[in-house]
């Protein structure tokens, strides 16, 4: 065994692979957030309340129908996902000519109502929820113990988000998308159904953060404020891989999880403000993010 | 004899009377978390207790009339400090209960000394209330952070675990963690690690793995609210307990142990100075609470038996010194000197430092199938006598008490 600035390589290389797993949170949200501004010029600050409702759906959806994890992983981001769908009908459609602050304010007032109805109904403390029985356990990697679910969550978020990448950046789907976004007007003059998309793309974007609360409950306490606790992070990733950059929000995402997760290793203190202090340094030498183009 | 008995009506009727001319007016405010993550271990809960102390005592004392206010502190100690000066100030409240957060909790003491009123601790941990930053004006009811690692320290070291590392310390505020772990360590003369780690912080794993490879066999948790449940949570993902260490919580509430469920929670350690199962008379005060809590599926935590407490003895002080205006400092020392008694914590005493003693209990979460019904989270495995469960008074560095 060597070591790398006096930390053993073994408890590096577990910091690393935890790192890569609070990573695929970040880019699995972060996703969302550059689907939906790219796409919508929306910033949805209600992504955080979205990823919460996930959680609680597939909470309720164990305790009323007695469903367990994995169709709570299909079910609850349809439910979220037919949420977003009437919020994008009923109040942001009006909001895209508008300036992006109208969809913010909008978007964080929402969060700050759903969060209120959960705590009201709910309490502040927290839900129990369990990891799924088929994926209790750990292989012991040698230099740490890794629980099986952490693999699954990588596995998963992986998938989705090069996915995700994919189908906008390399499908025929995808391509209307962004004409659409670049020229409603002349892509509607094809014979697609733009309002009916950019929909669909808000819904598929809230679904996605359902999707992060789902995989998220096992693990992360179920309460309330789970989201408001991490959307700031999320915010921060998003500004640093550049607005309404996909592959600048998967790619920072899991890299910025492992800048973190380093530094609990060397000065844990500053594990809370690292990705800040990033954020800063990012944005003063390249002001549109990392991967983001300049408007 | 019946000339006697004669006399004693005369008596107690001409007592009546005096008492009922002695109308005593005082106005008391909850200042509690109401909508953030100390909502449900104090807050509006905090309310319901406060309601019911007023309702017993203005029952057998119709001469005390008694008005309840409430607010919001948001774990802002601005927001706190802006509150307890309007109250002292404008509203003319005479005590300020509760005030979860100990950093809210410290700036109101403060406040509460400056402007001569009341303050009785039931939410904070700080053990620096009644210890360095101690004044005449603050009462510390329930529990503190000395009480805490004493009590589960002790009871880890008598189980076996002669090495701890304390695993994400840093808390609501800097003074919970270090004097904790300082006091742990010095309590169980055992050699601790400690990790320093951020508020608020959403996943524990990369600490829990430090502290699973420095094969420590007791990891301390010197945290509270969402963040232990988090810790916890992904311990026994990492199958901590599952690999011969065990968990200590520092601060556990039974709401804590009922997010987590008892399946992930089962064997934790933990100190608690109430408990709502422990007892017939809690369980019936627990009845009551859940209907004027209007929530019958949440269980009252210790910080809503102290508020109770702490109310009850704040107007038999009250009371004690009679009609007219009473200054914080004049009522602070008669609720000094009259010692407490209550059905929820017992017999016990208000030191000169303002520490309410009151014996503390050890529990251990029950596993899921020891459980017989909702909210059956403990089984007792120590009481810690009212002498010994908190810091000895010339200890605390306390200026009032001298010597």
């Amino acid at each position: 065994m060597f070591e790398i600035f006096g930390i053993p390589s073994n408890a590096l290389f577990g910091q690393l692979l935890i790192g890569l797993i609070n990573g695929s949170f970040y880019a699995l949200l972060s996703l969302g957030l550059a689907v939906i501004f790219g796409m919508l010029n929306i910033i949805n600050f209600s992504h955080g309340a979205q990823y919460m409702l996930g959680a609680f759906v597939a909470y309720l959806i164990l305790q009323y129908s007695g469903l367990g994890y994995w169709p709570a992983l299909v079910i609850a981001p349809i439910v979220v996902g037919i949420s977003g769908v009437i919020v994008e009908r009923l109040f942001l459609q009006w909001l895209y000519k508008l300036d992006h602050l109208y969809g913010l304010l909008l978007t964080f007032g929402l969060a700050l109502i759903i969060e209120g109805i959960a705590r009201n109904f709910f309490g502040s403390a927290g839900l129990p929820y369990t990891v799924p029985e088929s994926l209790r356990g750990g292989q012991n990697l040698g230099f740490m113990f890794l629980p099986n679910y952490r693999a699954w969550v990588i596995v998963a978020s992986l998938t989705i988000c090069f996915g995700t990448w994919f189908v906008i950046e390399r499908t025929r789907l995808g391509a209307y998308l962004r004409a659409a976004t670049e020229n409603p007007t002349l892509v509607r003059a094809f014979g697609i159904n733009v309002p009916r998309m950019i929909t669909l793309t808000y819904g598929f974007g809230v679904a996605l953060a359902a999707v992060a609360g789902v995989m998220a409950a096992p693990i992360y306490n179920v309460s309330p404020q789970m989201g408001s606790e991490l959307i700031i992070v999320v915010f921060a990733v998003v500004v640093i891989g550049g607005m309404g950059s996909i592959l600048g929000a998967i790619v920072t995402g899991f890299g910025l999880g492992v800048i973190e997760g380093l530094t609990k290793v060397f000065f844990p203190e500053a594990s809370n403000t690292v990705i800040f202090v990033i954020m800063a340094i990012v944005l003063l030498v390249r002001p549109a993010g990392l991967f983001g183009r300049r408007a | 004899m019946r000339k006697t008995l004669g006399l004693a009506a005369l008596a107690a009727i001409l007592a009546c009377g005096t008492a009922n001319a002695q109308q005593i007016n005082v106005k008391i405010g909850v200042l509690s978390d109401m909508s953030s993550l100390y909502a449900d271990i104090g807050g509006p809960g905090s309310v319901a207790a406060a309601k019911m102390a007023i309702a017993d005592y203005t029952k057998d004392h119709p001469n005390v009339k008694v008005e309840l206010v409430s607010g919001d502190h948001q774990n802002k100690p601005d927001v706190g400090t802006n509150i307890a000066n309007q109250w002292f100030d404008v509203d003319k409240v005479d005590m300020i209960i509760d005030v979860p957060n100990s950093g809210v909790a410290l700036a109101v003491s403060q406040v509460a000394a400056n402007k001569n009123g009341i303050f009785i601790v039931s939410g904070a941990a700080a053990s620096t209330l009644t210890g360095e930053k101690c004044n005449a004006n603050t009462v510390h009811w329930t529990y503190d952070t000395w009480m805490l690692a004493n009590g589960t320290g002790k009871a880890m070291v008598k189980t076996g675990g002669d090495t701890c590392s304390s695993s994400p310390p840093t808390t609501r505020s800097v003074t919970r963690s270090r004097p904790t772990l300082r006091r742990w360590s010095r309590r169980t003369a055992a050699r601790c690690s400690a990790r320093s780690v951020p508020l608020n912080t959403n996943d524990f794993s990369s600490f829990l793995l430090q502290a699973q490879s420095s094969k420590a066999k007791v990891i301390g948790l010197a945290n509270a609210g969402g963040d232990t449940i988090n810790s916890i949570k992904q311990a026994a993902e990492f199958g901590i307990v599952k690999g011969g260490q065990s968990l200590a919580g520092l601060l556990v509430f039974s709401s804590d142990v009922n997010a987590l469920g008892l399946q992930t929670a089962q064997g934790l350690a933990l100190t608690e100075t109430w408990y709502w199962d422990a007892n017939d008379t809690n369980r019936a005060w627990t009845k009551r609470w859940q209907t004027e809590r209007a929530a019958a599926n949440k269980y009252p935590t210790m910080i809503h038996a102290g508020v109770y407490a702490g109310i009850l003895h704040y107007l038999k002080a009250r009371e004690a010194i009679g009609a007219g205006a009473a200054d914080g400092k004049t009522v602070v020392a008669k609720m000094k000197s009259i010692p407490t008694d209550d059905t929820l914590f017992g017999k016990g005493a208000v030191r000169a430092d303002g520490r309410v003693t009151h014996p503390a209990y050890l529990f251990e979460v029950k596993k899921p199938e020891e459980s017989k019904y909702p909210g059956d989270f403990y089984k007792l495995r120590a009481t810690i006598p009212a002498d010994e469960a908190f810091r000895p008074l010339n200890e605390g560095k306390c200026p009032l008490v001298s010597g």
